[in-house]
């Protein structure tokens, strides 16, 4: 008999690792990727436009420029009009950037401030507060946002912003103000109040900063809905057609056919951009996941026994389910696309309960 | 029981806001239909305006409350008011024209992304680390696509160079819809790539979902002592593990439907597919205000309407609902 392998299960902590400096070799593959990526794109927007080529909104008349294929002038040939995609696309990664954090910005502190109050009120207000957050994630985003933009009278950048992050809050307050009420029972919050500080303070020093990973992760997903939002509302139209963002990009390249044109430079750089920035968004959320709750956790730090992974967080593993037979890796791989595979264990269980001559049917389940 | 009543009375007060917001939002800000019309058409007298305004049924007489009022029985009687876009016709038609195109593809491929999305979640949640995992990143690339992105994607590489697929359009052109094989087959065959785009955008977030429940499922004791039982693995997979996890999958549908629904409706622009979402966009290029504050609430009340259907499939699902444990 082999030992179990060492169980160690550090207590899921409640803000999850707190982050020095040495700890991003510790990170999630996956959070590492993402804030790679994300890193690249950021970079992008803060120092491309110091290097754009030609100016994103000029339209050289020369006909031979018109829907001109990438070449070395232009990196990724120019649009119907003979304007230069490349200069449009880093000039839309910084529009878009902007406005994505800004809106997760302002709609993070509301959430903050709607989900901390709602907790500490308590009563009436909580309910009401949480009545309207609820009520805002039910209805759905879109058409609300197509028809509270559609009647603005100007969709430039500072109404998109703002109609964003009006309704942005509610998802981030509601689990913030769950966090807040776990919180609040716990020892450390009492005893703060016991020694009288007051409730401003309280909220200041023991409740937000133990929420950090959370409002990060909140931020984080805010800034993926205010990309997704803000590039489908330009590409219907309804921004600013004038500026250059990523869905502005899209939305010319769409109403002058660039598809039918066969000019696929003019409309996948764009789309790969919001594509890989949300990507990387949803990559860094999933790694704040996994530090968070161990479980989740990767293979980082499990353990090989007998051609098994054993995650620190597995359950205590059976010698007998560890000593099942196993094809070799190809076999093992294309074996694992059959639904029978589920069944190995199954059928391993039977064979050894007949050899002991218990009385189970054979095809019974 | 007090469970759906109290869920009734929550999306009766959510109906409510969508109602009031929808009512305020043309009163808040500057600019309606009749402007639009007026700017279309600079020929027009200034004395048009109120001639105009009466036609469309937007002029505001009345106090505010007496328009409340009549704003509400419209809308219980389904009077959403004439259309300027496509101009004598009822708002109230075209939405009965596009609803059923939007319901049968939106509806049946989110069936469909759910529980594919739900059986991967299962699989990958249980073997952990496996090779479902490894191709998670590149779902999620997919989910982090914009659903009009990939349509144009999917419309290049199937419709225009190789032909496979039809490039857009509900049918195809010259067929009269109707109950009769040639136009419901054109139908089926022009929908195969729209339901395919919102499948493939959506399957990500469902399988994530349940993924991560599985994993926090499968630590529970209950699923151990069943291990330990002796239960075959799939006795535990299915009947211990993913019959408990899917319940938060099962409340996440509706809040995550108002959302597919949202990249559903640009899909459908991309595609030219003749669903609300196609009219919405319309609407939207054309100041149609009317039309566009009907769209809304059209699909706020469906959203609302699934939502209640998944609350009543919980209280199915799970016992402590019933008990009235859990809120």
């Amino acid at each position: 008999m082999t030992a179990a392998p060492l169980v160690v299960v550090r207590p899921a902590q409640l803000m999850g690792a707190p982050q020095r400096a040495g700890r991003w070799r510790r990170l999630p593959t996956k959070a590492k990727v993402g804030a790679i990526l994300l890193g690249i794109f950021v970079l992008v927007a803060i120092i491309g436009p110091l290097f754009v080529p030609y100016d994103p909104s000029y339209a050289n008349p020369a006909p031979s420029l018109s829907l001109h294929p990438p070449d070395a002038a232009h990196l990724l040939g120019t649009t119907v009009s003979g304007q230069d995609v490349f200069s449009q696309l880093i000039v839309g990664i910084r529009l878009t950037l902007e406005l994505a954090v800004l809106v997760g910005v302002v709609a993070t502190a509301l959430s903050v401030i709607v989900g901390v109050s709602a907790a500490f009120l308590g009563g009436l207000w909580d309910d009401l507060l949480s009545l309207t957050s609820n009520v805002f994630l039910v209805i759905p985003q879109l058409p609300l946002l197509i028809l509270l933009l559609g009647y603005l009278p100007q969709k430039g950048q500072v109404a998109t912003i703002l109609v964003l992050s009006f309704l942005g809050w509610p998802w981030g307050a509601r689990v913030i103000r769950a966090q807040t009420l776990a919180i609040r029972r716990r020892d450390f919050v009492a005893a703060s109040r016991e020694t009288g500080e007051s409730t401003w303070r309280i909220i200041a020093f023991d409740i937000v900063p133990n929420e950090v990973s959370l409002i990060a992760a909140n931020f984080v997903n805010t800034v993926l809905y205010a990309i997704g939002a803000s590039v489908a509302l330009a590409f219907i139209g309804l921004a600013n057609l004038n500026s250059w963002s990523l869905g502005t990009i899209l939305y010319w390249a769409e109403s002058q056919e660039a598809l039918q044109l066969g000019a696929w430079w003019w409309f996948i750089p764009p789309g790969l951009a919001v594509a890989l920035i949300g990507t990387g968004l949803v990559l860094l959320n999933t790694g704040i996941d996994e530090i968070g709750n161990p479980r989740l956790r990767d293979a980082n730090n499990a353990i090989k026994i007998n051609g098994h992974r054993q995650r620190p967080a597995d359950p205590t593993p059976v010698w007998q389910v560890l000593a099942e037979p196993r094809p070799g890796r190809l076999g093992a791989f294309v074996h694992s696309f059959s639904r029978t595979s589920l069944l190995d264990r199954a059928q391993l269980d039977r064979a050894q309960l007949d050899g002991a001559g218990a009385s189970r049917s054979k095809g019974g389940e | 029981m007090s469970f759906i009543l109290r869920r009734l009375g929550f999306y009766a007060v959510a109906a409510w806001v969508a109602l009031t917001v929808n009512f305020f939002i043309p009163r808040a800000v500057p600019g309606n239909a009749v402007d639009a019309i007026m700017a279309k058409f600079p020929n027009l007298q200034p004395s048009a305006y109120k001639a105009l305004e009466a036609l469309l049924g937007i002029g505001h007489p009345g106090s505010l409350w007496h328009q409340y009022v009549t704003y509400l029985d419209d809308v219980v009687h389904l009077n959403f008011g004439i259309d300027s876009l496509e101009y004598p016709a009822k708002v109230s038609t075209l939405l009965a024209e596009t609803i059923p195109w939007t319901l049968a593809l939106v509806g049946t491929a989110t069936v469909i992304a759910f529980f594919l999305g739900t059986t991967l979640g299962i699989l990958s949640g249980w073997r952990h680390g496996g090779w479902l995992d490894r191709v998670l990143p590149g779902l999620m690339f997919f989910q982090a696509t914009p659903y009009f992105f990939l349509a144009l994607i999917l419309i290049d590489l199937l419709a225009v160079h190789t032909h496979v697929l039809p490039i857009g359009q509900g049918y195809a052109n010259g067929l009269i819809p109707g109950w009769n094989w040639p136009f419901i087959s054109s139908a089926v065959f022009h929908s195969l790539l729209p339901a395919f785009t919102i499948v493939i955008t959506s399957v990500a977030g469902w399988m994530l979902q349940m993924r991560n429940v599985m994993i926090t499922t499968i630590g529970e004791d209950y699923v151990v002592a069943a291990q330990a039982k002796g239960l075959s693995s799939r006795r535990v997979v299915f009947t211990y593990a993913a019959r408990n996890a899917l319940l938060p999958q099962i409340q996440g549908f509706g809040l995550a439907l108002g959302f597919v629904v949202s990249g559903a409706l640009i899909m459908e622009s991309v595609f030219s597919y003749p669903g609300i979402g196609l009219l919405l966009l319309n609407a939207v290029s054309a100041s149609d205000y009317p039309l566009m504050q009907a769209i809304f609430l059209v699909i706020t009340f469906a959203v609302l309407l699934a939502n209640l259907i998944c609350d009543l499939v919980l209280v199915f699902a799970d016992p402590r609902v019933r008990a009235g444990e859990a809120s």
